[in-house]
């Protein structure tokens, strides 16, 4: 079985990594929170760690940030394209070219907006004419430049999140930790500060590290997502390669929707070439796969509802089941066809209004690289 | 639905207080005419304190000439100055400790004991030890008294503050590249500056007519305000007494509600 989920995407691996996380492990007592954590970060780049609460991912962030001490494992940081190495562990959080925009945001009560953005750069013993000019600069970079007299609590939401931002950019660091950043705002605001935070990145041209439970928030914004489940990273990928290639079985439930089938790969064929799945349903049928994972034995096969294609005719069949429900949602339907043998129905959508009737019988076919096999990690203990 | 909203007009008939008014009227007067019969009194132009004879300030001017009181007086502020400064800073530190640093229900419950002891407890205990240790009794030990009890006060004021405070504060201002002395005077102190203030007024009028505690650890030279008024009433209470309670509850009652404004100020920041 396969022990190590860990599949690294090469897409920009070809430059020096900025931050290098190897092996970190934490635990808590008996709780692991972090396990064998491996992510290389690459410079400008956006990149989420995406998991539920409990996955480890914000002791990750602070172990970063400094407010957390791994058990094991390095965090460095490289500068000048990997002239120079920084053991980020062996410095205090206040002497880290790091920044953490926390959860709550964090600002001064008893200071103004202006003065919140000031003082870390007052900390760096900066000339007071200097500190005006930078936290001008950013006071206009999140439009907030009519509030810097305001204190904290005379601001909407929205308008704290952006001090916060301002208060961490204003220091110029190489890496921008964001403490799950969108999590405090109503609906709406959420969806235009997506927008603007990814502007902003590509505006200051600061390497962004965002951790969030939300993965379309994830998906949207980010570069490059670390899905993270059990302390461990279960796979770094782009958002289309999450989507379309997950790693194994946890992954791909939790980035989107899918049907997830039991059965047996015989064949491990590690390419995108069409391979054979042994269906754990009545009839035992054969359905058409690829196995890029090279998975072999007892396995799940994963089925995205927009790729499953549904027919009367039941000659063309993959598999056989009746129509149990249909919705329509305006511009697609999603149609439940129960299949004998299969827990759940399969999920299958269509552009425009559902074609089939409740009851009908009907077949269910994909294209053999649309249905991926995984290894079934909820069962491994 | 319609259940849930005869419960609510239910509710809102129970909150006026129809009848209850009687007794709320009662309990007021029992609690303020002793106090406005004191202050009343203190404007009596009558050697006898309890028949009035008109008005006068007679004896505001005669409780200024009086040695004794102004003796006490002084030395009263003495104590209760120097205590609310020694108290103020140890029982921040005591709350900062425990809440921060050293997270015990048996540490907190100790460091908030002296608050809710009995006073004559106290008083004893600091006694037996002043004379264990070899301590002059002085107004040295009375301040000394002062700030052990003052402290738990304001340790308990503290440590309440601390818990609506968000400790993500420190940590932004360490990542924001403050050292932790920084952090502790730019952001720890001034977030805790509302419960640090009520504090240290509480324990200003606290101290200013604390009698039991003073009345065991002082030395005979040196009597604080307190026990001047006990020995001068047991000669009977003279209307001089009653302008002086007036005085003092002028200022307790200053104290208290300006500790209480600035708090909720501060608060709602």
């Amino acid at each position: 079985m396969n022990t190590q989920p860990h599949t690294q995407s090469h897409t920009s691996a070809t430059t020096t990594p900025l931050l290098s996380i190897q092996h970190v492990s934490k635990a808590y007592d008996s709780t692991v929170a972090l396990d064998d954590v491996s992510i290389d970060i690459h410079p400008n780049e956006f990149f989420a760690l995406l998991g539920p609460s409990g996955c480890g991912k914000t002791t990750l962030l602070r172990a970063i940030a400094g407010f957390e001490a791994p058990d094991t494992g390095s965090i460095t940081i490289n500068d000048d394209d990997g002239k120079h190495e920084t053991n980020l562990l062996a410095l205090p959080p206040n002497k880290r070219p790091v920044n953490l925009m926390f959860q709550s945001y964090a600002l001064f009560p008893h200071m103004n907006v202006r003065k919140n953005i000031a003082y870390g750069l007052e900390r760096e013993g900066m000339a007071k004419d200097e500190i005006n000019v930078r936290v001008d600069e950013v006071l206009e970079t999140v439009a907030l430049t009519d509030k810097a007299k305001a204190r904290p609590n005379q601001l909407s939401g929205g308008q704290r999140q952006r001090v916060a931002l301002a208060r961490a950019i204003v220091k110029r660091p190489k890496l921008l930790l964001l403490d799950e950043p969108l999590s405090a705002l109503d609906r709406k605001v959420r969806a235009e500060m997506q927008l603007e935070l990814k502007r902003l990145q590509h505006e200051v041209g600061i390497t962004f590290v965002v951790v969030t439970h939300d993965q379309e928030e994830a998906m949207s914004m980010a570069d490059r997502i670390a899905v993270m489940h059990d302390g461990r990273v279960q796979q770094v990928a782009d958002p289309v390669t999450l989507y379309t290639r997950p790693a194994n079985v946890f992954v791909a439930d939790f980035i989107g929707s899918g049907t997830l089938i039991p059965g047996t790969a015989s064949t491990a064929s590690g390419t995108n070439e069409p391979t054979a799945f042994t269906a754990h349903v009545s009839g035992s049928p054969v359905l058409p796969a690829i196995n890029p994972n090279n998975v072999i034995g007892e396995s799940i096969l994963m089925l995205r509802p927009e790729h499953v294609r549904v027919h009367t005719n039941t000659a063309e069949a993959a598999l056989a089941g009746t129509v149990v429900e249909t919705h329509f949602y305006g511009g697609s339907s999603v149609t439940a066809v129960q299949i004998a043998g299969l827990d759940t129905p399969l999920m299958a959508r269509q552009p425009g209004a559902p074609a089939h009737r409740v009851g009908e019988a009907v077949a269910l076919s994909w294209n053999a690289d649309d249905a991926i096999i995984l290894t079934d990690t909820s069962s491994t203990p | 639905m319609s259940e849930a909203t005869a419960q609510a007009t239910r509710a809102k008939k129970r909150s006026t207080i129809g009848w209850l008014r009687l007794p709320l009227i009662v309990t007021y007067a029992f609690l303020y005419i002793p106090i406005a019969v004191l202050v009343v009194m203190s404007f009596n132009a009558s050697k006898t304190p309890f028949v009035w004879q008109g008005f006068s300030t007679r004896w505001y001017g005669e409780l200024v000439n009086n040695e004794l009181i102004r003796e006490g007086f002084i030395n009263t502020m003495i104590v209760a100055i120097s205590a609310t400064i020694l108290a103020t800073i140890l029982g921040t530190l005591l709350a900062i400790g425990v809440a921060r640093y050293f997270r015990s229900a048996i540490v907190e419950a100790y460091s908030l004991t002296p608050a809710i002891i009995p006073d004559l407890a106290l008083a004893i205990g600091l006694l037996a030890f002043f004379s264990l240790i070899g301590v002059t009794l002085s107004l040295f030990s009375v301040l000394l008294s002062h700030v052990v009890f003052g402290m738990a006060f304001v340790a308990a004021v503290v440590i309440a503050r601390l818990g609506q405070t968000d400790a993500s504060l420190e940590e932004a201002s360490r990542d924001l590249g403050a050292g932790a002395t920084t952090t502790f005077f730019k952001i720890t102190l001034p977030s805790l500056a509302p419960g640090i203030i009520a504090g240290a007024l509480l324990v200003f009028t606290l101290s200013l007519d604390e009698f039991v505690i003073a009345f065991f650890t002082n030395g005979p030279s040196t009597p604080t305000l307190p026990i001047v008024i006990y020995s001068m009433v047991r000669f009977g209470v003279t209307p001089e007494i009653n302008a002086l309670a007036a005085i003092l509850l002028l200022v307790s009652f200053t104290i208290v509600l300006s500790a209480q404004r600035i708090t909720r100020l501060t608060d709602a920041v």
